[in-house]
This record gives C-alpha cells, structure tokens and sequence, in this order.
C-alpha cells in the first residue's frame, strides 16, 4: 500500500494554530514560503512523490519501527502496559530523517541544489547530511559551538557525509543561534537554496509540513497497537517536546479525534534545573507568548521580549519555543504538556538502559521518566505508548562526564531504579 | 489597511522628504542601535548623526535580529549587555527628542512589541516623540493589530519589501506603508557588502510608485558616498546603518562619515 500524508482541521488559510504560528518573517522570504507551499500542497498527493518518499521510508530508513511492548520495565513501573514505539530503529538514529527525507526529495522537485539545515544535538544535521548525500544535493548545516562540543561525533558523521557544518557563535551559541543563521542564510541564498527545517516550528507552512511528514509515526502506531491489542488508540502517548517534531508526529494522528476517543496526549518539556530554578527549557510551564523564527508560540522571553536563554541536559531539548500546533493543544487541553528535570532524564536513561537492553537519547528518557511516572497511576489493562525518538549513542559521551561529576564511579545511580534492578 | 488614518507621525516624515527633494536630495536617513556603544555613549553618537539627518532611524536591540547582519546583530548584543532593553530605548529616544525636532523613526521586531503589550509599547513610543515604526519581521498581512495602534497613536509605520517580492506583494505592502516604504536592495540581511549595484532596485521602485502613496526609501549594502549617490538616483530616501556602527567601532570618524554620505545624496 502507498503513502498517504493526512490532513489535519489545522491550521487555518493563513497557517494559524488558533493564534499560534504565522509568518513573522522579512519580506524577502515571503514569496519563498508562498512557492513551498505551493510545492507542497502538489507534491502531497502526487503519487509519483509518495511512492519515492514511501520506498525511502522503508527501503531506506527501515519502517516501519517496531512497536515494542517494553516487559521489565512494564513490570518495574507496576501499572499499564508500557510500549516504545522504536524511532531509534530508523537509520540515522533517530525520527529526523523521517522529515529530512521527505523534505529532500521536495527540494529535488523544486529544483533545488543546495540545502541548508540548523541542528541542535546534531540528529537532524546528520539526518540532512544524510539525505543530501542521498539526492546529491550540497548542504550547509548551522551548529552552535556549544552544541559542537557536546555533539562532536555527529559533527564528524555530517563532515563525513559531505556536509559543510558551520559553527555559529553568536548569543548562546545553541539551537536557537544556529536558526537563526540559517534563517539568514536562507534569506540571502533564497532563490537557489531550500531550507530543510528540523522541527515543527518556523513561519508557515512549516509547522504543519513537518508534522504531515512525521505523521506516519502516530499512524503506524494506529495499526501496530491495532494489531497488538485490539484497538488502533492506545490510552495515553508519551513524547518529548523541544521543538516538538517527533511529539506531534505520534500525537496528531490522534489529536483530532473526539475527546471520549483521544488518549491521553502528554508532551515532556526540559525543565533542565527545574522550571522556578530559571535555567530549563519548558516553554508551556515557564514561557509566555511570544514571536520566535518566524511564528507565534509559547516562548520563554523577558518582560521586554528578549529571548531568555533555554538550558536542557539534552542539545536536542535546548530551544526557548515550542511549535505552534502544541501551544493550541496546550491552550485547548488536546494535550498536556508536563515538565521533567535534567537528573529525572538521566536517572530514566540509566533505567531503560539496564531494563530493557536500549540506550534512549537524552531528549527520549524525558518521555520515558514521565510514562514510568504515569503507567504506574494506570491500571494492567491500560497501554501507555513511549515515542522512542532516538538512540542515545550521540550522548554516551556527555552521558559519561555527567555521571562522573554526579557520583563515585560504580555506585548505582537514580531514584527512579528500583533496588532489584542493581541485584 | 487602506483605512489607516494620515498620521502625525507620516506627515512629518512626508515633510522630511518633501524638504531634501527641494533641496535637490534624496532624504538621508542614518541608522544607529539604541543603547551603542553604550547607554551612557549612546546620545553623544546619535547627534552626531542627527546633525546631517533628515530623518534618524533608531534600533531597538534584540536577542534575535533575524533582518540583520552580524555588524548590527553584534551592536545589539552590546547594547543588551549594557542593560539597554526596549523601555530603556524609548527612553533613549525620548531624550533625543527634547534636543531636535527632525522626525526619528524606530526600528524593532515584533516580539518585543508582543512582549510590552501592543497598546502600551505605542503609548510609549508615542509619549517619547517617535514618529514612525520599521518592523522588518511583520509583513503588512500578518497582523493588522500592530499597524491600527500605532495609527491610533499618530505613528506611521514602515514595511518592507525585497526584490523577491512579486508584483502582488510589492502592491500590498506599498499600499500599507504610510510613513515610507522600504526597499531592500539585495536579497540578505542588513551589512555594508562589496560590488552592491543597483541590480534589480530600479524596477522594484517603478512597480512600487505604481502603488506607494509614501514616499520610498532605499536601504541594506548602502557604506559610503558612491553607494548613496546611486542609491539617490532612483529612491526618494537613503538608509545607512551598518558602516556607521563599524566605523564607530573602529574609532573612526563617524561625524565625516555622515558628512560625506549625505553629500552624496545630493543629485
């Protein structure tokens, strides 16, 4: 069977979640967004476009992804059934390529050479990179030189991969930086350069192609959970949220659905140090409404709307917004949106890891920490689906220098580990 | 937006035009970032580019100035670690104004507009003597809100448009500019930049008379005399920013700078 893209109530004509989202753009770009979505609004139900992004996805990328019902550690939270949905089954490592390829072959279609990208933990660059090489597209992938350091091994898969990586080292010299200078990358080099945006943020129609894209995360969802339990929606879905790519995709599939029918939808914001402590990145709990790259979002910014610097344990987590689509499912209750803290990420990492044999990306274990936390209020019968976004090689390292400051080599480590688990 | 009013703010930047055409000038209008060098430094650097402005056009610095380049972008960091925030630029501005009465406009993105509240930031900038508003991330059709406040409160405001612009758009932010229309002459962010020539401005100009009913100022890679003076041949106005912050950065003589910039505004 093909490829379909669903369509979604939102957002409206004029690429607005409620208030949410927009195009808070210069000038100059405007008529690049126009002809995107153009080239979208086509190529979605082109059949030629979905059997190629189709064949990728599988052939390529390997879907579908597992839907992996997660035993010890159903066991250890004592409550629901705990599922991952696997996207760190995906080559590359992550659910970014899912995305990147898709929007890839758009850019072949435009007649596009050059793409550009802007990356945080480095997955979607790598992702990029990856699908450059892939078309024979050039790339260009922006990175802050904080990220550089904490992400060095994926800076040298994109290198590897024929990309240029460009260190940004303006303001924080993060996510946030290095969108920035893609944005004026793209500005500049509008009219022969496609920009490959990573999440579901941006200026329209950025956030609703992106999530069109990972959608096929929440629908493969539909049909394994069909197929495992019975039924296509699983009570509750658990994903992380920085930008919110990899939570919309498993969530909007089921977002839409009348409330007696919709699971229980949580996003897992970065409350870093935690969210009164000032250095996190939970923009429903601790921002405010605000304009960032180009849409109207929850934002965390000062009373005089300079953008407050985002702190998260994870490069991935580590920006001051979240896509419009959450904020309207955060303002309408679609979904909620709960904060988890850099030692609650980490103790979770450690947990699935001896549990369950994977090793969670950093941005993963805040998703997991929560479903643990939640499956436990729930009852046997109950499923909670964990979106797996990522493996966690890319943060083994920093994982090490943080388990290093945090206690003496050896000891057991977390809360959240249970005493038999070091038996 | 055809219904915003004729403001205050838009006559007296339509009188600074009328004034330079008279005098056989496109209208010269520096560019300097609130608060830089410093807040203390700030009024000092600002007259000195008043004394050869038609109209001053004053930056509010921001954590994210996606329009700008990295002179201005770096500007405003400084100003930012130096604790001038957006109030603090209206205030700055106010203070500006109690020393001239050549119109000044104010450059800012919308966020820290949101930030402040529409209403109260156009309060504010009303009460500190701004005259007109350049918002380089709100296309005309994005929020209306934000244009009627400040119309409201006598301020004219300015949009953008590029040379990527189509015709349609080209006629839909002429028509919603009322204090000038402004017209990037590259596509890119703002920066003095080597080989800038008129490339495609002239006709982006001819196709925006056509709907403009203010006048049209032409602005990003304009650095010295030469570039003005092309610049002076098609537009009715010339923005300069980035050089004047280099050379100000540079310890150069800015107040020369200025000197001989707006000669070369001259027809």
């Amino acid at each position: 069977m093909s490829l379909t893209l669903p369509t979604y109530p939102q957002p409206d004509a004029r690429g607005r979640f409620g208030r949410f989202g927009g195009r808070y753009v210069p000038e100059t770009l405007i008529p690049a967004l126009d002809e995107l979505e153009t080239a979208y609004a086509a190529a979605r139900t082109d059949p030629a476009f979905l059997n190629e992004l189709d064949r990728l996805l599988r052939e390529f990328v390997g879907r579908p992804s597992g839907l992996y019902l997660a035993q010890r550690l159903t066991e250890h939270a004592g409550g629901a059934r705990i599922y991952l949905k696997r996207e760190d089954q995906n080559y590359t490592g992550a659910h970014k390529i899912n995305n990147c390829l898709a929007q890839a072959l758009l850019a072949v279609r435009m007649g596009k050479k050059r793409v550009i990208a802007e990356t945080g933990a480095g997955q979607h660059g790598v992702a990029s990179a990856t699908a450059a090489a892939l078309l024979g597209l050039s790339c260009v992938v922006y990175m802050g030189a904080e990220d550089i350091r904490r992400q060095a091994l994926n800076v040298f898969r994109m290198k590897l991969l024929g990309a240029e990586v460009r260190e940004v080292t303006s303001g924080t010299a993060t996510l946030k930086d290095a969108t920035n200078e893609a944005i004026r990358d793209w500005v500049t080099n509008v009219r022969d350069t496609f920009y490959i945006l990573g999440s579901v943020v941006g200026p329209h129609p950025y956030p609703a192609m992106v999530r069109d894209f990972q959608s096929v995360i929440g629908e493969e969802v539909k049909v394994q959970h069909q197929a495992l339990e019975g039924r296509a929606a699983p009570d509750a879905i658990v994903a992380c949220v920085g930008g919110g790519s990899n939570a919309i995709g498993i969530f909007a599939p089921f977002a839409y659905l009348p409330e007696e029918e919709r699971p229980l939808l949580i996003g897992t914001e970065a409350a870093g140090e935690g969210v009164d402590s000032g250095r996190h990145a939970a923009s429903v709990a601790g921002g405010r409404i605000g304009v960032l790259h180009g849409a109207m979002m929850y934002l965390l910014n000062d009373d005089e709307g300079q953008i407050v610097p985002p702190h998260s344990i994870s490069a991935g987590l580590d920006y001051p917004g979240i896509g419009p689509e959450h904020c309207l499912y955060a303002q309408t209750g679609a979904a909620q949106y709960v904060p988890v803290t850099d030692a609650q990420a980490l103790d979770a990492l450690q947990l699935l890891t001896r549990l369950e044999g994977i090793i969670p990306a950093l941005e993963s274990a805040h998703a997991i920490y929560h479903a643990v936390e939640l499956a436990r209020t729930m009852r046997p019968e109950q499923t909670v689906v964990v979106n797996l976004s990522g493996r966690g090689d890319k943060d083994v390292a920093e994982v090490m220098r943080l388990l290093s400051l945090q206690e003496p080599a050896g000891e057991a480590p977390g809360q959240l580990l249970a005493p038999e688990v070091h038996a | 937006m055809t219904t915003l009013a004729h403001t205050r703010g838009a006559a007296r930047l339509h009188a600074a035009f009328e004034q330079a055409r008279t005098e056989g000038r496109a209208a010269f209008i520096p560019y300097m970032t609130a608060g830089y060098p410093t807040a203390a430094g700030f009024p000092a650097l600002a007259q000195t580019l008043l004394a050869h402005a038609d109209i001053l056009e004053v930056g509010i610095p921001y954590s994210d100035p996606l329009g700008d380049g990295p002179t201005i972008q770096r500007a405003s960091e400084q100003a930012l670690a130096g604790g001038t925030s957006t109030r603090h630029s209206l205030a700055l501005v106010a203070g500006l104004r109690a020393q001239t009465d050549k119109p000044i406009v104010v450059m800012t993105y919308v966020n820290p507009i949101y930030a402040v509240g529409p209403r109260e930031f156009m309060r504010l900038a009303q009460r500190a003597g701004v005259d007109g508003l350049i918002l380089p991330d709100l296309p005309p059709d994005q929020d209306l809100e934000i244009a009627e406040l400040a119309a409201e409160h006598g301020l004219a405001v300015t949009f953008l448009i590029a040379p990527t612009s189509t015709p349609a758009r080209v006629a839909l932010v002429a028509r919603a500019c009322t204090g000038f229309l402004y017209a990037v002459s590259v596509t890119g962010v703002t920066g003095a930049r080597e080989g800038a020539a008129l490339g495609e401005v002239p006709a982006m100009l001819a196709l925006a008379r056509e709907h403009a009913r203010a006048p049209i100022a032409v602005g990003f890679g304009v650095k010295d005399a030469a570039t003005a003076r092309q610049v002076a041949g098609v537009a009715d106005g010339v923005v300069v920013g980035s050089a004047f912050i280099t050379a100000a950065a540079n310890g150069q003589d800015v107040d020369a700078l200025a000197a001989s910039i707006r000669a070369g505004c001259v027809r």
